[in-house]
């Protein structure tokens, strides 16, 4: 939660001139072929729900001329063909769209229960979080696992889901030297976020844990585990279980960890 | 045998690349692609390719590749790049034919960082997610190239035909147009007339994800923070320097830093061609003129097969009475 609650005239002052909260939703052009649509400043659910359900509904109207779309947190990137349709005639049908009022969630919606190994070798940022936080590994681990997270959006690498719901006695200031090759599977935290790493990727966030499920893999028929809606929970597993659930083929190990909401 | 181009000693920053990646956005995939589209059409168009095959990209020199073909067709373009086959000058912005062993030197270009290598019929490989582009970051498509690799061609041999040239696209010195914008509400109205009156400079730490520019600090007057949203390739993001940084075609999908305005995709290969050290200035557009670039743009990109013009057969004439 981002957004100004307090009065605090430096900000207050300079926020002004940004947007006013009637402005929403705002439109505003993302170079000639791609526009943004804004429904707030602040990371909430009920933001991000706006934001899914325009995507939902644009795709849905079939327009011509939408190349993609990037539901974001507080955001829906629409990228479009001009030689198909103008940047004026694409936001008239989206405030058409939006006047007809939205239905939520009308596309899928999964709980995935996420199988974490948090032994020594695979929670490898544990100890300093322990240090941080001033908690026990076994607290740490319990309030980890106790949060249910909101998958907001989808970015960064392939596959990588941005969570939130991360329980606030864990919000912790990145490390101040990010680890250059964080393997696929990390399960990590940093701030108010989380995330499970899809491909090697650079990092400053701590890894709590590891699991076998793999966000995303090309040789897939759908390469993306996950969409912005669905919800995580995270489950110790002791490190048998864990080796076990690894060698299992990608369709058994779905049947352990996907429910269908 | 396969037919291939074998790595002797590769430039540093070789990727294959076509027209991108388009439609994975939502997914965190970048869309990738040529850095100066423009440029690998007209590579494709000198080798009879379609337009957005895949071609090798290189930023600065090629390095060099020996051919292990009967004979291939090649094309280098994206600008006035030294090439040699075996020692002998080999002109950029035309096709040549290539035979077995033949070792293709490709140099630097004083007008350019991007170049592209096309080979006609293409090289053998299997898309993913509907492209050949490689994204080193996300392990798609071909990695880095090393000492020894091969490329796999589609064809052992071309027939011998006459050769194709053209004239490159003219480049200016114009200012960069941009459309302001989606984040300028972060910075104050004089802050955006003194940037866009700037002249900022391209400097070494520039790659396929982005640009980062030396020159005036742009202040942000709320706060360097926002909440991380979609960006497209072209997008001018200040983060807390002030120094602007330009997303390139590798750039990340979502980013949290304001974005003052966004390079139109006509003047975006022109950018990102501007080599370290020289002078980039900036001028805003507003939409409707940006589209109606756009359509300039797309109907010069489509115009460019058709420029290609056949090399006349050598005349029997002795060298001293030849015209050239």
């Amino acid at each position: 939660m981002t957004m100004l609650r307090r009065p605090d005239p430096d900000k207050a002052a300079s926020t002004a001139s940004v947007v006013q909260a009637d402005a929403y939703p705002r439109f505003a052009p993302v170079g000639e072929a791609a526009l943004t649509v804004e429904f707030g400043n602040a990371v909430e659910p009920a933001l991000n729900a706006q934001v899914i359900a325009l995507d939902t509904a644009l795709a849905a109207a079939e327009l011509d001329g939408i190349v993609e779309t990037v539901p974001s947190y507080r955001s829906l990137l629409v990228c479009y063909e001009p030689l198909e349709i103008s940047y004026h005639k694409l936001v008239a049908e989206l405030r058409r769209l939006l006047a007809h009022g939205l239905q939520e969630r009308a596309g899928r919606a999964m709980t995935w229960d996420v199988p974490v190994v948090y032994e020594a070798s695979y929670g490898i940022d544990l100890p300093e979080v322990v240090q941080r936080t001033n908690l026990t590994e076994e607290a740490v681990v319990s309030l980890h696992t106790s949060a249910e997270y909101f998958i907001y959006t989808i970015g960064y690498a392939p596959g990588m889901p941005y969570l939130g719901g991360v329980p606030p006695a864990l919000h912790l200031s990145r490390r101040d030297t990010p680890r250059p090759h964080v393997e696929a599977g990390a399960v990590m935290i940093g701030g108010a976020q989380a995330c499970i790493v899809p491909t090697t990727v650079p990092s400053a966030w701590y890894q709590l844990g590891l699991t076998p499920l793999r966000p995303f893999d090309v040789s897939r028929a759908d390469p993306f585990l996950f969409r912005p809606g669905d919800r995580i929970r995270f489950r110790r597993v002791a490190l048998a279980e864990f080796e076990w659930l690894s060698r299992l083929s990608f369709e058994a190990l779905l049947q352990y960890v996907r429910t269908e909401a | 045998m396969t037919p291939v181009l074998r790595a002797v000693s590769p430039g540093p920053y070789v990727t294959i690349q076509d027209a991108g990646r388009p439609g994975w956005h939502r997914f965190g995939v970048s869309g990738c692609g040529a850095m100066d589209m423009p440029s690998l059409v007209a590579g494709n168009a000198l080798v009879g390719n379609p337009p957005d095959a895949p071609a090798l990209e290189f930023a600065h020199v090629g390095g060099s590749w020996e051919i292990l073909a009967q004979s291939v067709r090649i094309a280098v373009t994206g600008g006035s790049f030294g090439v040699t086959a075996d020692g002998v000058a080999v002109q950029p912005w035309r096709s040549h034919r290539l035979q077995r062993g033949q070792v293709l030197h490709i140099k630097g270009a004083s007008d350019a960082v991007w170049g592209y290598l096309a080979v006609a019929h293409g090289f053998d490989l299997a898309p993913q997610l509907g492209s050949c582009a490689t994204h080193l970051r996300s392990g798609l498509g071909v990695g880095r190239f090393v000492e020894g690799d091969t490329l796999p061609l589609r064809v052992a041999s071309v027939p011998i035909a006459r050769e194709r040239q053209l004239v490159p696209h003219a480049s200016t010195a114009d200012p960069i147009r941009v459309v302001m914008g989606p984040q300028d509400g972060y910075f104050s109205q004089q802050e955006i007339a003194a940037f866009l009156a700037s002249t900022y400079r391209m400097t070494h730490r520039s790659d396929r994800m982005g640009a980062w520019l030396d020159g005036p600090v742009v202040a942000h007057c709320g706060g360097f923070n926002v909440i991380s949203d979609g960006l497209v390739p072209g997008c001018i993001q200040i983060p807390g320097s002030g120094k602007p940084v330009v997303l390139l075609m590798d750039c990340q999908t979502i980013g949290g830093y304001p974005k003052l305005a966004t390079i139109v995709s006509a003047d975006l290969p022109r950018f990102a061609q501007c080599r370290p050290g020289s002078p980039v200035k900036f001028a805003a557009i507003d939409i409707d003129a940006a589209q109606l670039l756009y359509r300039g743009y797309r109907a010069a990109l489509a115009q460019i097969p058709q420029t290609v013009r056949e090399i006349p057969e050598r005349t029997a004439l002795p060298f001293w009475l030849r015209a050239s």
